[in-house]
């Protein structure tokens, strides 16, 4: 009698054994199916004919490209003001405008400037845009005042846990 | 806007070699997808570099730490800045990497491979700190013209290589050798073949010291291509532009090398004191040698609030160029006051030491720690800028930090 109760017992897991498996099978495929999906959506493994170079143009279009947002040019960083464009031209060439914002100088130094890179950076002359871009750089950028020593400032305060 | 970039199949295998991984499902990337690793937009994953580091230019790249970024006694290669004159090598070859060591004052030309360099020379592995000649120039006024760097344009790696000095007994150097100067792989900015970025050296003096090594390890891997993967000049203490990367070749001269940026105001103060903003001549800046006492606190981070009763602990690193640091000292009084800091003797010569000091605050408020290293010939940092000088080399000006009592 409990011989028999053990069996159907023993019988009814190893039926629930095999559902538990076949539901973890399906889930599983699924799961890979998906994960594929995200790295391949257009099944391109499976596709015949595959180009062994392919190139993809860039619909780039010149609004976007120049585009200013909020007074400043997105793609250099620069201000908005007469002279820009003629600055990204001419001065974004070999380095990046990263390198122009940070720096702060008066006319007479921008001018020694444009002449070393002239002289050792292979820039061109730059013709009537000297003035133009020096101008643009001097009333946007100017040098500000530090003395010997700045106060501290930007300080993120957190509290300090030991 | 989505941008996409041309990127034909064939030039995968060259974009694996570059990363050192392969990529997984190349086969299957979609045409135009440029792997996240050569993006310029995300510098981070690129030069696998701390979320934390500062940008200061993308052409050519320019990266500096933050100081609680460098808290680490070896620095790791997350938190070393990037300094470049020109564009990083786009194909190293290491197979067939060689260097030449040429000259008016050699006894002969010489070139080794890679493997022969390794195999033939006894290898030595030494910490070494290199700062670059114009950390802390965002502090000059009148401002000095290039790169700004705050103060993370410092590091203390684990440097593994073979010694200079043992190269040169090996090619044969003549009497009249004055100096080393360097030429690497990197690509001037304009792209001019002829033009050379920076070609920098150092006086024999320098080249025969025991720490003055070509490695090709860094913190025990190879070295990342943005720091002179796979051989470089290390000169600890000294302007870290001496410590050519992508070395090709190295001249030995009978004439103080007169290479690009060894020259006019590059990497050169004046040889008097000028007041700032005057005018000098190129003939009267001297070249930088040894790299000044200075020190960071690189723990805790600026802006630490505690509440009043409670201890502070820092700690940081200090260092000296070619000499050691003696004494280093805190102030929480904008220098009223001076109190001594624990502080570490250097695992070698030109390695960083670290301090370390615990800190009770007599009241709630406003405080910054200020700290003072002093090298071992009595030299202390200022607490305001040093000489001011056109090109905005070698401020050494004390560390501080805010804090706050609650």
């Amino acid at each position: 009698m409990k011989k028999h109760t053990n069996e159907k017992l023993k019988l009814a897991f190893q039926e629930l054994y095999r559902k538990i498996i076949l539901v973890s099978a399906i889930i599983a495929i699924g799961a890979i199916a998906l994960v594929y999906f995200m790295v391949d959506p257009s099944l391109s493994a499976f596709k015949k004919d595959k180009p062994e170079t392919e190139i993809v143009t860039i619909p780039t279009r010149e609004d976007d490209f120049d585009k200013i947002e909020n007074g400043i040019h997105l793609r250099t960083g620069f201000v908005e003001a007469p002279g820009m464009m003629e600055t990204v031209q001419n001065c974004t060439n070999c380095h990046s405008s990263k390198l122009v914002i940070q720096n702060r100088m008066d006319e007479e130094r921008w001018k020694s400037t444009i002449k070393w890179m002239q002289e050792t950076q292979n820039l061109w002359d730059l013709g009537e845009n000297e003035e133009v871009i020096i101008n643009y750089l001097v009333t946007n950028y100017p040098p500000s005042k530090k003395g010997r020593r700045e106060v501290l400032t930007d300080i993120e305060w957190y509290q300090l846990e030991e | 806007m989505k941008r996409r970039s041309f990127v034909a199949k064939s030039s995968l295998g060259g974009l694996a070699a570059l990363l050192g991984v392969d990529i997984v499902y190349k086969n299957v990337m979609p045409a135009g997808y440029t792997p996240v690793a050569l993006q310029d937009s995300d510098p981070f994953k690129l030069f696998n570099k701390d979320k934390g580091m500062v940008v200061l230019n993308d052409k050519p790249w320019n990266i500096e730490a933050q100081a609680h970024l460098l808290d680490d006694r070896i620095t790791p290669n997350k938190s070393i800045f990037i300094r470049n004159n020109g564009l990083i090598p786009e194909q190293i070859d290491v197979d067939n990497w060689t260097l030449t060591i040429d000259g008016e004052s050699v006894e002969q030309e010489k070139t080794y491979s890679l493997s022969e360099l390794k195999s033939k020379f006894k290898q030595y592995t030494y910490q070494l700190t290199l700062e670059c000649g114009g950390n802390g120039r965002s502090e000059f006024d009148p401002p000095a013209k290039g790169n700004q760097w705050t103060i993370g344009a410092v590091y203390c790696a684990n440097w593994t290589g073979i010694r200079l000095r043992d190269v040169l007994e090996d090619v044969g150097i003549k009497d009249d050798a004055v100096y080393f100067g360097y030429h690497a792989a990197d690509v001037h900015l304009s792209r001019d073949p002829t033009k050379e970025p920076i070609s920098r050296g150092a006086p024999m003096s320098k080249a025969l010291q025991d720490e003055t090594i070509l490695a090709f390890k860094m913190n025990g891997e190879d070295i990342p291509l943005a720091h002179g993967y796979p051989l470089r000049i290390i000169a600890g203490g000294w302007p870290a532009s001496v410590s050519g990367k992508w070395l090709q070749r190295l001249s030995i001269r009978n004439i103080v090398h007169d290479g690009t940026k060894m020259t006019g105001t590059a990497y050169r103060v004046p040889c008097k004191p000028v007041a700032p903003g005057e005018k000098v001549a190129d003939e009267d800046m001297c070249i930088i040698e040894s790299m000044p006492v200075k020190s960071l606190i690189t723990y805790p981070k600026s802006g630490a609030t505690i509440s009043l009763g409670k201890k502070l602990n820092i700690r940081g690193h200090a260092w000296a160029g070619e000499l050691e640091v003696s004494k280093m000292e805190y102030s929480i009084d904008f220098g009223a006051t001076w109190k001594v800091c624990t502080i570490e003797k250097p695992v070698n010569r030109l390695a960083w030491q670290h301090f370390s000091a615990q800190i009770s605050f007599p009241q709630e408020g406003y405080y910054e720690v200020w700290a003072k290293a002093t090298d071992s010939k009595g030299i202390s940092q200022p607490m305001l800028l040093p000489g001011w000088n056109p090109k905005g080399y070698l401020n050494n000006a004390s560390h501080r930090i805010a804090v706050k009592i609650a």
